[in-house]
Parts: C-alpha cells; sequence; structure tokens
C-alpha cells in the first residue's frame, strides 16, 4: 500500500490533481474516524478531516517520502482537532491543572456541561457510551486514547503523530486509562 | 490497596501495554493472587480497555472523497490540459496544420519590402514597377509593396499586392488583382493552392 500511496504521491507533485482522490479513497475512514471520536461531532468532524485532506494536499511536497504516510496525514488531523477542541472551550483558564491530580483540570472536575445524568447514562446503547464517555476525557488523553484502541497504532506511531516523547504518550495513555476507568465506575 | 506500592499499579500499565519485562510480570503476579483490591483494579482496567476496543468502526460519510476534492485549491492542472490534447487528437492536429499553414503563408505575405517577378523587359524605378509601351512580358507579373504602371502588354495575370495599380491602354490577357491587405492575401494563396490542386487532376 505504501508503494501505491507514494506512486500516487509522485503524481500528485507532478501537477496531477486527480491522483489525490485516491489518496483521499484511502485514508477517508480512518482520518473522519480520528476527529470523530476526538470531536464527537459529525458536522466538525468532517469539517476536520476535509480540511486535514487539503491541509495535505498543500502540504505534499514537506512530506519526506522514506516516512510513513499516514503518520504525517494523521498528525495534521490530530493537530487541527486540538486547535478546534482549544477553541471550543467557553473558559480556557479551567485549563490550569489542579495541583496533585496527575495533570486533571478543573475542566475535567467541574463536570463538564456535556455530562449527563446517571439514568440516561445507564440507557444508552453501548456505542453512544462509549462515544460519550471518550468525549470526557480530557482531550490530551482523549488523543492518545483514541489514536491507541480506536485506530490501534503503536506507542511509537502515536508518539511522532502527537509529536512528543514516548514516556509522555506512555504516561498518558496510563493516565488516560485511569481516568475511564474512574469514569465507568462512578456509575 | 492504599497501602500496596505504587510501582503495583505502574506494572498494570507496562503489563496492558505490552511491554512488561519478565521481572515486573512475576511481581505483578505474585502481588495480585494476595492482594484482591489490586486485583480488583487490573479488571477494572481491562475491562476498560475491552470497553473502549469494543467502540465500532465509523466510516467516513457518503461523497466525502468529492467533497474534499472539491475543496482543493486550483490551479495546477496541467496534465488536465495533456488528457485533453490525448482525448481529441484530431482537433490537436487541425490546429497544428492550421497553425503552420498560417505562419507559411504570413511569411510569403511578408513585411513590407519590394519585391518584383523578374521578367527581362520590365523596368524598376524607384517603388514603381513599368510595363514599358510597345513591350510584352510573357508570364505573371507580381508586385509587393510596389506600384506598377502597365503602358505595354502582359501576357499572363497581374498582381499588385499593397500598392496600385495603374493601367491606361494596356492589355492584360489574364486577371488583375489588387490586394491591400493580410487577410485577403492569405484568401488569395488559399484559393491558388486550390487552383493548384484542380489543376493538378485536370491534368
Amino acid at each position: 500500500m505504501d508503494a501505491l500511496v507514494n506512486k500516487r504521491i509522485k503524481q500528485v507533485l507532478k501537477g496531477d490533481q486527480n491522483a489525490f482522490s485516491d489518496i483521499v479513497s484511502l485514508y477517508q475512514h480512518k482520518l473522519y474516524q480520528i476527529c470523530y471520536r476526538m470531536l464527537a461531532n459529525k458536522q466538525e468532524a468532517e469539517d476536520i478531516a476535509q480540511e486535514a485532506f487539503v491541509r495535505a494536499y498543500i502540504n505534499l511536497h514537506t512530506f519526506d517520502q522514506k516516512r510513513k504516510f499516514s503518520t504525517w496525514l494523521y498528525r495534521i488531523a490530530t493537530n487541527l482537532c486540538i486547535d478546534r477542541i482549544r477553541k471550543k472551550k467557553p473558559d480556557y483558564y479551567l485549563d490550569a491543572e489542579v495541583a496533585g491530580t496527575d495533570g486533571l483540570n478543573m475542566y475535567s472536575q467541574v463536570a463538564s456541561s456535556e455530562q449527563l445524568p446517571e439514568e440516561t447514562v445507564q440507557q444508552m446503547e453501548l456505542q453512544d457510551r462509549i462515544q460519550y464517555e471518550i468525549s470526557r476525557l480530557p482531550d490530551k488523553y482523549r488523543s492518545v486514547i483514541v489514536l491507541k484502541y480506536i485506530e490501534e497504532l503503536s506507542l511509537q506511531e502515536i508518539s511522532e503523530i502527537l509529536d512528543m516523547p514516548l514516556g509522555t504518550v506512555k504516561t498518558r495513555i496510563h493516565r488516560g486509562r485511569e481516568a475511564l476507568r474512574k469514569q465507568l465506575n462512578n456509575l | 490497596m492504599s497501602t500496596c506500592p505504587q510501582y503495583i499499579v505502574d506494572y498494570m500499565h507496562e503489563y496492558l501495554d505490552g511491554d512488561i519485562s519478565r521481572e515486573h510480570e512475576q511481581q505483578l503476579k505474585k502481588h495480585l493472587q494476595m492482594c484482591s483490591d489490586c486485583r480488583q483494579h487490573m479488571h477494572e482496567l481491562s475491562d476498560t480497555v475491552a470497553f473502549v476496543k469494543s467502540a465500532a468502526h465509523i466510516t467516513a460519510p457518503p461523497h466525502f472523497e468529492d467533497k474534499v476534492m472539491k475543496r482543493l485549491p486550483k490551479g495546477k492542472n496541467r496534465v488536465g490540459i495533456q488528457k485533453w490534447f490525448r482525448r481529441h487528437p484530431i482537433i490537436v492536429a487541425a490546429a497544428v496544420f492550421f497553425l503552420f499553414m498560417s505562419a507559411t503563408m504570413l511569411s510569403n505575405y511578408s513585411s513590407d519590402e519590394f519585391s518584383v517577378t523578374t521578367q527581362p523587359n520590365l523596368i524598376v524605378d524607384g517603388q514603381t514597377v513599368i510595363v514599358p509601351e510597345g513591350e510584352v512580358v510573357k508570364g505573371d507579373v507580381v508586385v509587393k509593396n510596389g506600384d506598377l504602371v502597365i503602358e505595354g502588354e502582359v501576357d499572363g495575370d497581374v498582381i499588385v499586392i499593397n500598392g496600385e495599380y495603374m493601367a491606361s491602354t494596356s492589355v492584360v490577357t489574364g486577371q488583375i488583382e489588387e490586394i491591400d491587405q493580410v487577410f485577403e492575401w492569405l484568401w488569395y494563396e488559399t484559393k491558388a493552392m486550390a487552383n493548384d490542386f484542380m489543376d493538378l487532376f485536370k491534368e
């Protein structure tokens, strides 16, 4: 698949815009899935996923073809998602980390406005419930959990996508798992 | 569990990441066997992982690809033109042919140099060509960018391009044509070529 992708990339770089449609076709579902899991909103996920492809097209000449294309593409998408999440937050000062909570911030403690009553949550269909619990995670845990368990990427790949050391990725996954565990236990 | 060392929880996560060392794994197993709280914690973590992993695969909405392609910046369509060329070879061939045709015809028309067909008994006076009285010029007379005065006889056609034709009591056996415009010249060339063509068949 990588050979095919690299061939298409070369065609696009030579000016054949249509060759890009094969690249979109190959990665559209994975990319949309990341965006949807991160943003928990279909409209926004579609918009951001499209934007990610457009940016990839515009900046294709900067892509190093010795590397994995999907890693580069996912990186563009996750960065766009994180930007979008930050812009959405109404009270950004709630971001400040609370001392002694392992990176949990006020936002996660104030019980986000999205939090639903217990009975409603328990009546949810499994898939809705999963999405709901993921969306309640603080975004720095959400991105690693989505990449690790939904996209099933290796820790090494996640560290490249998020441009952070492997150790940080591990720490975030550990804390993400703990945060999810607590969310699920509280019910 | 509050009394259990923190490293046990770290080992749990190492285990879940799949990169736990053999020593750590043995320590973890030993601890879990005797500590029910930690066992519970481990179960919950495994359940959490299973819960997230059971998320259904989500696919992009319909027409996603088309929408992306429409959002791409335009301008790099050199290949598009090449494709069009490949799809319409006859139009391309005709266009190329026409281009060369008009190029050669226009070069025949040349700029504004004075020129005249070479017949021995023609008199050239500056930019005026004279067919003297009493003389008979054999063949066609073509004058470019000059005037032609006929006082004698011409046994053939007379063509004056970008100039004036003056005759008093002259005798011209062929046709007389005055051409002033580029397009007329092109038209004349085309006609001439068609005539030559017809002649070929007549012969």
